[in-house]
């Protein structure tokens, strides 16, 4: 499963916009290039990163071959409850790598 | 006075930098300071700056058991091997030779784990070298040429002043006598090797030292020598003694 990092904030007011943050190590290989032989490496990249919170979808980006290698997205959310934020990053086969943090608001 | 004491600065300063670095032409720069201010800033935050992946997974490998259930972790403590990146690379007793921070690794993998070498360039190897290499961030190099080391530094002086490749230039060529120039739209830097591995914007992935001596070979037309051979070792410890009064920056992001 490849690498990743999150950051979640580990409790906030209600009201509150928090910062949230995440990173996947991932080549992005865009289906341009050619190796040292000629021979075109094929494309392989994330497809689409969802993130939810408590359940509910906040966040989704469709990533295309022209996005930079470990993608970082950085976004905001208002905290209202107690919950998980949940991340996940689906590939083009279809294979999801997942992280979790919990939010807890006071 | 008034004349005096900005001699005694020069004096002073010129008394650090011959202690630091004996004929080093160039007070060191880092890198760092050749960057724009995004990329700078991208490299000073710790969760942003790529290379931290690089760093995870050598946690991950750090203590991860072999057969007989040992790692690297069980003889040595969280955060033991801070101040080790700086002094890379070093004499080895044992094999003769100057070795570098992956051959370290490996010499240790193989005759304290009983594990098979890591791959130059692999994402393991580049993973355990930024994960040691990170616990010496903000530590001055602290690199020794003297002794059993001496020839080892001398051949590594020879390659960085030896001209080579169909352009006919050496590593002095850009990295002393045209930093600060251009070179198409790049900043020509002093090629100091304080942050490495690096995270490098143009290769989207962490390298290390030797993939980037290789790629310099390339772009001056010369045959780059294999990773990890003795001549890029040598230049290693060449290339360390002249970031003498630099801070160890692993794992740095460059362009």
């Amino acid at each position: 499963m490849p690498n990743t990092r999150i950051k979640v904030p580990k409790s906030a007011k209600a009201g509150d916009v928090v910062q949230v943050r995440a990173i996947i190590q991932h080549p992005m290989e865009n289906g341009f290039r050619v190796d040292s032989q000629g021979t075109t490496i094929p494309v392989e990249i994330i497809t689409d990163f969802v993130c939810s919170y408590d359940g509910q979808e906040v966040f989704r980006v469709k990533l295309a071959p022209g996005i930079s290698a470990n993608p970082y997205f950085e976004f905001f959310l208002t905290a209202t409850k107690t919950g998980p934020v949940d991340f996940r990053w689906q590939d083009q086969d279809g294979t999801e790598t997942t992280a979790t943090a919990p939010l807890e608001v006071t | 006075m008034k004349l005096l004491a900005p001699l005694a600065v020069i004096v002073v300063a010129f008394g650090a930098a011959t202690v630091l670095g004996q004929g080093n032409p160039l007070p060191p720069v880092s890198g760092y300071d050749f960057l724009t201010p995004e990329n700078q800033a991208l490299q000073d935050d710790d969760f942003a700056n790529p290379g931290m992946l690089w760093v995870e997974t050598g946690a991950t490998l750090w203590a991860e058991p072999n057969a007989a259930g040992q790692s690297c972790a069980s003889c040595h403590a969280d955060g033991s091997m801070q101040g080790v990146d700086a002094r890379y690379p070093e004499w080895d007793d044992k094999l003769g030779r100057v070795i570098n921070l992956e051959q370290r690794i490996n010499d240790e993998r193989q005759t304290r784990l009983g594990l098979e070498p890591l791959e130059y360039e692999s994402e393991a190897l580049l993973g355990l070298t930024a994960y040691i290499g990170n616990q010496s961030k903000g530590l001055p190099v602290d690199v020794k040429i003297d002794g059993a080391a001496a020839a080892s530094f001398e051949r590594g002086r020879e390659f960085f002043y030896a001209r080579r490749g169909q352009l006919d230039l050496s590593c002095a060529s850009c990295h002393e006598q045209h930093v600060g120039d251009h070179l198409r739209a790049e900043v020509i830097s002093q090629g100091q090797t304080n942050g490495f591995p690096i995270y490098r914007v143009l290769w989207q992935t962490m390298g290390s030292t030797h993939r980037m001596f290789a790629w310099c070979n390339e772009a001056v037309r010369a045959e780059p020598y294999p990773l990890g051979s003795q001549e890029y070792v040598d230049l290693e410890l060449f290339e360390r003694w002249r970031s003498l009064g630099l801070k160890v920056e692993t794992p740095a992001l460059r362009r």
